[in-house]
């Protein structure tokens, strides 16, 4: 009873607080644009001439002179109910944009953030295991410099070396020159699939090897392991035993959390690769000034953090088998 | 653990103990960022010379980062932009510290101002964080000031959560009950009692926030808003460097990036060994 209790609670909590989070971005974001100097006007036409009369007919249309809050309303009213508006830079309905932006992008980030969390939990775990040793400082060293390594630096300096010095993958666009979009073969799907993912992932790495050596350092320090070592077990199979099982946890929430970074970095590195995906449509559409669709990226990359983070709360509240515990003994 | 306390003392320092070593670490490198800083505002200007004779040479000893298409010396370029990196850096996290503070003395004020700081971190954490940048820049107006103000109003919700726990745990201490039941103000508390605490972990937390405004600040460049084309930015030259990466001009983007990685390096190692020297803790190391 107290569990479903919990539970429900739990997301009654979660829901309430999604709401007034999406309130609140539409309304601060929303604001932020209305107050800045851009002409909606002058972003829809480009850079066309036009006669005074026109303009004014188009504001007139656009609706550019009624008054904020209005606009506001009109807007949100507008998002309650699946309408996100019309892109200017794609001349299409912003939730298409966004629905194939982000199934690229989703594939890009996913298969980065398993790669990432798998390698880097890895390395974490052979650093803990043999701190102190040389293969904990070569690893440690790797982790700070691609820490410090500016994300579109390393993307550029992958490009180079793949695909202007090997000529191994094509440099940048996701589809072959000639050839529609639905024509794409798998392989050169792929192909054009790998630089982009292993960049994205490299740089995850780093964050996760750190906090995972630390954790095995501080779990391998601890009284149980010492008397494990008293019983007779040995080397790896400490780790193994006892190491990993309560590292494992911390590790993946932080993955979990790491949703935001990995955004910002999927938007760096679909510029430099010219991976047709979410972050490459909110570049674009901030440069050319197109409110609609920043406005609606921005509320669906925020939506994409929060599920990073329910799910981090969700492991940390109802997985973990020492908050339980504690809970009990409460 | 007695045996983990011998600390190894090998090397070129052998003479110097631990803390003497972190403190020349600390200032060698201090010195190093220093010297880049200095030498850009030096050079300004220096980097617009163009000289056709000598384009698109490859790293040499006079060019030791070689040139580009206009023929402009590029280490020299990359100092500068490394010094505007620095300075931007510099400015982005004084005001995001000076923000840290105010929210973080305010969130000790009461049950409901401690409500509305963590609302507001919460707002400013649930965008990724390099889109915020870029919505705030543009709406600030774009240009150099929209991300400079991007870059300063947006990092300082990380630290803020680290003060505001630091000081939730800070009032829980008896001198602070005692001190409020004496008849202390709420605002004599905060600022006598825990700021003092605070001061440490935020001259720390600004130092390794800098790295992070400096690279945030090349990204946002990099993307193509803020800094205009001519003006020598880390980002501006890896942008512009991408149009020739196919003609194998590889130094265009190779020296800048990786100058840019030590000075953010730089910057963890002063972060790191400044928390050592801090930290009573591991004092004993």
């Amino acid at each position: 009873m107290v569990k479903n209790e919990k539970i429900a609670g739990f997301i009654g909590k979660k829901t309430l607080r999604l709401a007034s989070l999406l309130v609140l971005v539409c309304f601060a974001s929303f604001m932020l644009i209305q107050y800045s100097p851009i002409d909606p006007v002058r972003a829809y036409i480009g850079e066309m001439p036009v006669t005074p009369e026109h303009k004014a007919q188009l504001e007139e249309y656009w609706g550019v002179n009624t008054p904020p809050q209005e606009k506001f309303l009109n807007w949100a009213g507008d998002i309650i109910k699946g309408d996100f508006g019309t892109s200017l830079i794609y001349r299409m309905p912003v939730i298409n944009v966004i629905k194939e932006r982000f199934t690229a992008s989703l594939v890009l980030m996913g298969i980065s953030w398993l790669f990432a969390g798998f390698l880097g939990f890895v390395l974490g775990i052979v650093a803990g295991a043999k701190q102190g040793t040389w293969v904990d400082k070569a690893i440690k060293i790797y982790c700070y410099a691609l820490a410090a390594a500016p994300t579109f630096w390393l993307a550029l300096v992958f490009l180079m070396i793949f695909s202007v010095y090997l000529g191994w993958f094509p440099i940048g666009l996701s589809v072959p020159i000639g050839v529609t979009a639905d024509n794409v073969t798998f392989f050169d799907w792929v192909q054009r699939l790998i630089l982009p993912a292993l960049t994205l992932s490299l740089l995850d790495v780093a964050k996760i090897a750190m906090f995972t050596r630390e954790k095995l350092i501080e779990v391998l320090s601890s009284d149980y392991v010492l008397f494990a070592k008293a019983r007779g077990e040995k080397g790896m199979d400490v780790v193994l035993r006892h190491g990993i099982r309560n590292v494992a946890l911390p590790a993946i929430t932080l993955q979990f959390l790491g949703f935001s970074e990995l955004f910002g970095g999927t938007v760096l590195v679909e510029q430099v690769f010219s991976y047709p995906g979410i972050g490459q449509a909110a570049v674009a559409a901030g440069l050319r000034s197109d409110v609609p669709l920043l406005l609606g990226i921005v509320i669906f990359s925020a939506l994409f953090v929060f599920f990073g983070n329910l799910i981090a709360d969700i492991i940390y509240e109802f997985v973990d088998p020492r908050i339980k515990q504690q809970e009990a003994s409460i | 653990m007695s045996t983990a306390v011998v600390t190894v003392n090998r090397g070129l320092f052998r003479g110097l103990n631990l803390r003497q070593k972190t403190l020349l670490i600390i200032g060698s490198t201090s010195l190093l960022l220093l010297a880049i800083v200095i030498s850009s505002v030096f050079l300004e200007g220096e980097s617009l010379q163009t000289d056709f004779g000598s384009k698109n040479l490859a790293p040499s000893l006079e060019h030791p980062f070689g040139t580009d298409w206009m023929g402009r010396d590029m280490f020299i370029r990359t100092l500068e932009g490394l010094g505007l990196s620095i300075l931007v850096g510099g400015f982005a996290s004084t005001i995001s510290t000076v923000l840290t503070v105010i929210l973080g003395l305010l969130s000790s004020a009461g049950r409901s101002a401690d409500a509305f700081v963590s609302w507001l971190v919460d707002l400013f954490l649930s965008i990724p964080h390099l889109l915020l940048i870029i919505l705030i820049s543009i709406g600030m107006g774009g240009g150099a000031t929209g991300v400079i103000i991007g870059v300063a109003l947006t990092h300082w919700p990380s630290l803020t959560r680290v003060v505001r726990a630091e000081i939730k745990q800070l009032k829980t201490q008896e001198y602070i009950h005692i001190s409020r039941n004496l008849g202390r103000s709420k605002w004599w508390i905060a600022t006598k009692h825990i700021l003092p605490h605070l001061v440490p972990q935020i001259l720390l937390g600004t130092i390794l926030m800098f790295p992070h405004a400096i690279l945030h600040e090349a990204s946002v460049t990099f993307l193509g808003f803020g800094l205009s084309p001519h003006e020598p930015a880390i980002g501006i030259i890896l942008s512009e460097s991408m149009r020739y990466l196919s003609a194998g001009y590889w130094w265009l983007a190779f020296f800048p990036g990786l100058s840019l990685l030590i000075v953010v390096l730089a910057f963890d190692i002063i972060g790191e060994n400044l928390g050592k020297l801090m930290n009573p803790k591991n004092a004993h190391e």
